[in-house]
This record gives C-alpha cells, structure tokens and sequence, in this order.
C-alpha cells in the first residue's frame, strides 16, 4: 500500500499529519507531503484508511498493492 | 487592572474611550436586547440573529436540509445552504462567490468593506495574504505553545476552584485563547479585557449596530497602530519571552510581489487574527465543558480512556462548530435551481454541514471515537482556519487541564448562547465537589 497527498486539494488541516505522522509530513506553511515514496510500512495500512477517512479535502489517496 | 486605559500610557485614545463608555458587555450587564420580527416560515424567512437560532438552530437546519437552498428577504436578499455538499461546493467556488464581505449583518456597510487578509481575500492575492501568517500556525510552532497554555488554564483554575462553582465560560474559557494570541501578536496580556470587549462589539453587538461595530473596529485599529509606530522607535511591550519575531513584526515585514504589505493590510488582518482567535476558541471550549457537564457517560470515558481525547475533540469540533461565515454572490449564479444574484449574501453554515446525517450517521448524537470525521468546522479549501492547529491545541489543553483538576461537575443554573455567527455559551455555571 501507498499514500499520496494531492498537493492541488491539500489546504494544511494538518489530520493526516496528527494521526499518522510516521507517513506524512508537512512543510513550513502546514501543507503534507508523504513520507518518502509513501509506502506504507506493514501493520500501518488501517492508519494511513483513517488518515484518507479525515482529510476534510480528500487530498489522500491510497494505492493498494495490486493483486 | 480596571484602571487601565486603552493602550495603557500610550496617550489618548479619544475612539477607545468612546467605544468603552457606551457599550455594555454580556456578562458585565448584557447585550442590549434586540429586537428583530418573529420567524414565520424559515425556508423564506430565516434570521440567523434572532433567538430561536441562537438558542437552537439544529431543529432549524434539520428541516431546512430536506428543502432547496433558503431564502430571506432580510439582511437585503440572502441565501442559507444547509447541507454539506452545498457548503463545499460554495466554500470551493471563489469565482462565484467573493470572500469580500464574510459576515451577514442586518445590512450591508462600508463599500467597499475594510479588508481583512486574507480571510476577505480572493484569489490571486490570496494566498501570499495567508503565506506570511502560516508558518507561525504549524502543529511543531503550535506546540511550543503548549506549556503556556497549562499554566494559563492552571491559574484559571486556581481562581476559583476553591468556591466549588464558577462561570465556566466567563472565568475560564474566556481568557485563555485571548492570552496566547496576546503573546503570538506581541501585545501585553494585561490588556486582554479590552480585546475581549472590542470583540463583544464587533462581533455580537456590531452585527445590529452599525456604529458600535465601527467603533469597536478603530479602536482596535488604533490600538495596533501605537504598537507598530512603538516597534518602529525600537521599542515593544511584547512579553519579554515572546516569539521573535512576533505577529506584528511579520505583518510590518510582510509584501506582495516585493511591495511592503499597505498599513490598511497590515492593520486589517492584526485584527483579524485578534477577532478570529479569540470568540471562536472561546466558544468551542465553553460548548465542550458544556457537553460534558451534561454527559456524565461522556465525561467519564474521557477520563478513563484518555486516548479518545484526539476523535473526541474532533467530535466536540464537528457538533458544536462555533463558526459561521458568509460570502456575497460576485455574478448572477444558479447552484441547486436557486438562482442567486450579483451583490446577494450567502451564509456559509459550516455548523449546519457538520450535522448532516447525509454525510455524518447519526449526525445529532456526539460519538466521542467517531472513526470517520471530514469536519469542516475550520471551513473548506483556500480559506481553511489559519488557527486550526493552534485552536485544537487550546481546546485539548483546556480540556485535559480542566478534567484532571475537576473531574466531577455538573452544569448549575441558566445557559446563555452568544449572539451573532461564532455560537459558543457566554454564561456557564457550573458546580463541583
Ligand atoms: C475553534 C476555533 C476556531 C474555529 C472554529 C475557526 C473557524 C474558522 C473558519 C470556519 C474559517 C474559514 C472562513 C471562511 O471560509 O470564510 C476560519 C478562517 C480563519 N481563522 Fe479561524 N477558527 C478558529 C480559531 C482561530 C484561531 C485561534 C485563529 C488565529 C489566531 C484563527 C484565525 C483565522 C484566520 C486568519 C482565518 C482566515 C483564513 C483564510 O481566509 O485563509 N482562527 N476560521
Ligand atoms: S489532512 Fe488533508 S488537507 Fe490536511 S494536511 Fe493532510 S492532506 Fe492536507
């Protein structure tokens, strides 16, 4: 699983950020970015569901593993 | 400290005078009473300022979301959308709908209306308007905060947990948004009470009465005025371990595309930071100690599970949104067959689209480890709160402070909401062991 933080949508509400900051970061101005390629390590996929769950812009997107 | 003048020592200040002297404050003797035409019919007819609303406008939205957008003929023409997908799709359309004016008073003032950036800023100035607050808002800059925050609630505390009662929203709620944006601003936190008044009438009072509106707005002016001319003579009455630079610094620092930001942009959004932190925090604090005096259930598994206090502030956040905004149409539009014309206002309820059961189940009932919270009580897209992280780091705090040292309370006599678009109690008593 992946996550990805469209920067077009993101406005800095800083949830993804709060309640899994093992997977994304934020910039000086409080916008995210995922953490490295955005992979997420296992045993975090439910954290990164609840991160996409809250971001009140939808600017989370999760790519699950194919297959 | 009811000796101090406005800008204590800092020489006449004829307008601050004037505002103090004519305004009762709520809590100090109460609003004026205002009187406003009874409702017949809220789908034509609605007002966001009378009592029916202020007391409990969630039956209202209720109806109002099975219904298309309302209309009223008051406040000259305006529109109340009552459902979330029609507040995003307004908070997202900056073409259509202009940030110029944001608050729905009983009539349009002032054209055009003093700026605030960048929360009446459209785009493309936007976003440099917002670019030179932002890094002082980041959870990391927030969090340094936090240990000034525990002390303000703990001497709150201190006050008036001896008496085994306590307004909770006067004596406790009140003074801690006001103290800390002091500090950020770099302004004495001795002058908090007057913040506190010029905010009552700008806020409450001012959206019925034009000239204590304009009043309490320049003697804020004014007020940072002698701050920004005493920064420019090298000198400050900032908190000795105040940030530096601190707000004011920032704001006369600041520029568009390298030309220094106007004194009326500078001036225009001190205020606003001052306005926007203060009522809103205030309420949202007051609305929590309020639901959870009334939900002993809620109160004690907060107390118990402590790692719920994240979703439960969140859930407070959504069911008790203190904030409402408005934006004026900029061109004729139709958005779901309402058709709204140039120069009409719309009310932005973002408390309305956090209670619609279409996208919150069980919209009405606070669930305090609610999984999935799309929120908007910080609003949607370019103009999401600035303070959003600061406000959820007080209200926490306040929180968490208040229910270590008074775990076991009950609210004791008659609630009062505030009037106007930020709703949060302004009269709170409680009672404690
Ligand atoms: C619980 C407390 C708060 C709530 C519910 C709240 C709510 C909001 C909302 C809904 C907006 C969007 C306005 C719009 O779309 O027109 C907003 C904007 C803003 N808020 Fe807050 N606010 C709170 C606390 C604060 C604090 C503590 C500060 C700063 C000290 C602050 C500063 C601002 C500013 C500067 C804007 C304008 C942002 C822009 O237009 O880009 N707010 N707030
Ligand atoms: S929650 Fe959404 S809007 Fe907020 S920082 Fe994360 S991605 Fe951006």
């Amino acid at each position: 699983m992946k996550v990805r933080v469209d920067p077009y949508r993101c406005e800095g509400h800083s949830r993804c950020h709060s309640l899994a900051p093992e997977l994304f970061e934020l910039d000086d101005f409080g916008n995210a970015t995922a953490v490295g390629d955005g992979a997420v390590p296992p045993g975090m996929e439910d954290r990164a569901r609840l991160a996409a769950a809250n971001c009140p812009e939808h600017a989370v997107e999760i790519v699950e593993d194919a297959g | 400290m009811s000796d101090s003048k406005p800008g204590s020592g800092a020489g006449p200040r004829p307008d601050a005078d004037v505002a103090v002297q004519t305004c009762p404050v709520s809590g100090e003797g109460g609003p004026p009473p205002v009187e406003r035409p009874t409702v017949t019919d809220w789908r034509t007819d609605w007002d966001h300022l009378g009592p029916r609303w202020r007391d409990d406008p969630f039956p209202i939205w209720d109806k109002l979301r099975e219904g298309p957008i309302a209309r009223t003929e008051r406040f000259e023409g305006a529109w109340l959308p009552t459902r979330y997908e029609d507040v995003k799709a307004i908070a997202y359309d900056t073409d259509n709908f202009t940030s110029r004016r944001v608050v729905l008073r009983h009539r349009k003032f002032e054209d055009p209306p003093l700026p605030a950036p960048p929360l009446t800023s459209d785009p493309p100035d936007h976003k440099e308007h917002k670019r030179v607050l932002l890094p002082f808002f980041t959870p990391e800059e927030v969090g340094k905060l936090e240990p000034l925050a525990r002390r303000i609630c703990n001497a709150l505390i201190d006050g008036f947990i001896a008496d085994h009662r306590c307004d909770a929203a006067q004596q406790y709620a009140r003074h801690i948004p006001v103290r800390i944006i002091a500090y950020m601003l770099g302004v004495p936190i001795r002058d908090s009470h007057l913040f506190i008044r010029w905010i009552h009438e700008i806020l409450e009072i001012g959206n019925v009465d034009d000239e204590i509106n304009r009043n309490g707005i320049k003697a804020m002016r004014d007020y940072f005025r002698h701050h920004i001319a005493l920064r420019k003579e090298g000198r400050t009455e900032a908190d000795p371990d105040g940030p530096e630079p601190d707000l004011i610094r920032a704001m006369m620092d600041g520029s568009l595309n390298g030309v220094p930001f106007e004194e009326n942009h500078v001036l225009g959004t001190l205020n606003l930071l001052m306005v926007a932190g203060i009522d809103t925090t205030w309420s949202a604090i007051g609305a929590s100690i309020l639901h959870l005096g009334r939900h002993p259930d809620d109160r004690r598994r907060l107390i118990e599970q402590p790692e719920l206090m994240p979703t439960a502030i969140e859930e407070l956040l959504r069911a008790y949104s203190p904030v409402t905004m408005a934006r004026e149409v900029r061109k004729d539009v139709e958005l779901r067959g309402c058709p709204m014309k140039k120069g009409e206002m719309v009310l932005l309820s973002f408390p309305a689209a956090n209670r619609d059961p279409a996208v919150f189940p069980d919209a009405d009932k606070v669930v305090l480890d609610r999984r999935e919270n799309r929120h908007v009580a910080f609003g949607l897209g370019i103009h999401r709160c600035v303070g959003s992280n600061l406000a959820r780091m007080e209200l926490r705090v306040a929180i968490e402070e208040w229910l270590k040292r008074i775990p076991d309370y009950r609210v004791d006599g008659e609630v009062r909401w505030s009037d106007g678009s930020v709703r949060g109690p302004r009269i709170l008593p409680v009672a404690f062991a």
